[in-house]
């Protein structure tokens, strides 16, 4: 490829090398600490959620229905409010690996296109970023209930 | 169901892969979190993820993980009732409340809010 | 007619002038370093339109609107009108030039754009095809983030070799007549593709595009770097800007205290969260047709090479895990006539 360059004098092997030389280095102690904490607190306000509706008399094995609820509009809300990314900027994976991920990835992408209006827009396009998780948890839980099915 | 503690630290950890997983490999996001539901839907099929619930409480249920277990969960409950239609018809029994929530609130946001850019 | 000098560059006999020009711009440019050097600076990005696309367009319109005004011109008096931007199927330009009626090229460049219109603008006065030519360029960062990127809401961690995609436009008049400065050559740049794919980092995939462009322009018009008073790429970046000074030097060309990025300029780096720089067709605008622009008209530079960058892929192809293949055009900008 380099060789239709003369004028360039380098190929693209010792190119791909100063790039890596180049290539700025994500602070990785940094993300990974904020990452840690913040998706804590998002796991530990989800705890506390939780034991609120346990004393509000939803039994254990139903009491993750509305916290996954509340945890899911307040990351919708914040979305629409246009903070949610300003904090994920920081946060990183621990906003997005919880389902606040989940939430904000289907508000945001609805919010997006809604100028395309609601049926090309906010319809269509609202799984655009989160339709591969539930695409490749349904095909994964397909296979394991059709082998424990079968054994 | 958890403690605090549990929960605060084993969500921080899956956070933390998270993260690595982000500023280490070329994957986007959408291949992580993908992965990561892949990830819990094979605890969940090996019964492991249910024991990390019951110790972390929302540091486990509420990762985007958990949601690969529920799905398992539902497709191999309904299986061990039914056999194999089982797997279609249970599938979304425990993830039924999260989807239509996420679908209504993002719809409802969409409707009242604008993107600020 | 003008003498081509090797296959890439032209050196034209009669440079014809950049007898206008007109820059607009978003609130986070107003806000840089180079603020006070635009036209007009907008309070919001949506410019109470029904869009951002909307947005979009009405910037274009304002920018041409505004670079006729400042000329003295009529509309009538444009031969051609050359515009290109980021959008799918370049429809800001297009939408803009239904409403002015003029004889259109519609250009897609990517960020390369402003030197690509200001080159074949350039060329078509002084072939004698036009005494007066518009050109013009815009790009939006939220309607460039949701075709090329992400939604804008959508929370996702930037990397530190990220650019932002500047809003604004910019707009010039080429003229046969009219005051300095002028274009005195022009180097038309070849597509390079270095086999980069990261679509968060393109200073790193448009650098030997840049880095070719430049090498062709010295070698065939036998200049050295040193002959300008100021060489800007386009948006380069940080880390762009690195990696073309080191293939450059590789073939023995020093880039020195001459040298800056439009993208590195537009921001304060301290200030505005931005990575590694600006980037967007409005990038080269802003900062060319604005700041460069003044400091011409104010005697503080003679000499400008213009080097606008594009990577020139589509989230097709980068889906698909195609590299991302870039371009990049030389426009050389003389308060004298070049001789």
């Amino acid at each position: 490829m380099a060789s239709i360059h003369p004028e360039l004098n380098i190929t693209e092997e010792d190119y791909q090398t100063m790039v890596k030389r180049e290539m700025p280095r994500p602070p990785l102690w940094r993300n990974c600490i904020i990452a840690f904490l913040s998706g804590g607190m998002i796991c530990l306000l989800g705890q506390f959620i939780q034991n609120i509706y346990l004393s509000l008399g939803f039994s254990s094995t139903d009491v993750g229905n509305p916290t996954v609820v509340t945890m899911i509009f307040l990351a919708s809300l914040l979305t629409g409010l246009g903070v949610f990314d300003n904090i994920a900027r920081y946060t990183g994976a621990g906003t997005a690996v919880p389902v606040t991920g989940f939430a904000n990835s289907m508000t945001a992408a609805a919010l997006e296109f809604k100028k395309e209006g609601l049926v090309l827009g906010i319809g269509s396009k609202m799984f655009a970023l989160a339709g591969s998780v539930i695409v490749f948890g349904v095909v994964t839980a397909f296979v394991a209930g059709l082998i424990s099915a079968i054994l | 169901m958890g403690t605090y503690l549990t929960a605060f630290i084993v969500g921080g950890l899956f956070c933390l892969v998270g993260q690595l997983l982000f500023d280490l490999t070329k994957f986007t996001p959408g291949h992580i979190l993908s992965g990561f539901v892949v990830a819990g839907g094979i605890l969940g099929s090996l019964g492991l993820y249910d024991r990390l619930i019951q110790f972390a409480g929302a540091g486990a249920s509420l990762p985007i993980s958990s949601f690969g277990n529920a799905l398992v969960k539902g497709a191999m409950s309904e299986a061990a009732r039914r056999g194999v239609i089982g797997v279609l018809t249970g599938m979304f029994e425990l993830t039924s409340t999260g989807i239509t929530a996420a679908i209504f609130f993002a719809f409802l946001i969409a409707v009242f809010f604008n993107p600020k850019g | 007619m003008s003498p081509k000098a090797g296959k890439h560059s032209i050196l034209f006999d009669a440079p014809p002038y950049l007898a206008s020009a007109a820059t607009v711009a978003g609130p986070r440019e107003g806000q840089g370093p180079l603020g006070p050097d635009f036209d007009l600076i907008y309070k919001d990005l949506l410019l109470e339109q029904k869009s951002f696309e909307a947005a979009e367009r009405k910037m274009l319109a304002d920018a041409c609107a505004l670079a006729l005004e400042k000329g003295n011109y009529r509309l009538e008096q444009m031969d051609y009108f050359l515009a290109g931007d980021l959008l799918n199927q370049i429809t800001a330009s297009s939408y803009c030039a239904a409403k002015l009626a003029l004889p259109f090229f519609g250009l897609y460049g990517a960020c390369s754009t402003l030197a690509l219109s200001l080159a074949l603008g350039a060329i078509l006065v002084a072939a004698g095809f036009a005494t007066n030519v518009l050109a013009a360029t815009s790009s939006h960062n939220c309607s460039s983030e949701r075709q090329f990127r992400y939604p804008t809401e959508y929370g996702f961690q930037r990397p530190l070799q990220a650019q932002w995609t500047v809003t604004g436009a910019g707009a010039a008049v080429i003229g046969a007549e009219g005051q300095p400065p002028r274009i005195t050559a022009v180097t038309t740049g070849k597509v390079v593709d270095f086999n980069q794919n990261d679509p968060l980092g393109l200073g790193v995939a448009m650098a030997p595009a840049a880095a070719s462009t430049l090498l062709l322009h010295f070698q065939e018009l036998q200049r050295n770097p040193s002959y300008y008073d100021l060489i800007v790429t386009g948006d380069l970046g940080k880390v762009g800007m690195a990696l073309n000074r080191q293939i450059l030097a590789r073939s023995g060309y020093q880039l020195d205290d001459n040298y800056n990025d439009c993208g590195v300029m537009i921001y304060n780096p301290d200030l505005q969260q931005v990575e590694s720089g600006g980037s967007g067709c409005a990038c080269s605008a802003l900062v060319g047709l604005g700041h460069i622009w003044r400091r011409m008209q104010e005697g503080e530079l003679k000499r400008v090479l213009l080097v606008s960058t594009g990577a020139l892929h589509s989230p097709t192809t980068l889906a698909q895990g195609e590299s991302i293949p870039s371009i990049a055009h030389a426009v050389a900008l003389e308060m004298g006539d070049g001789s």
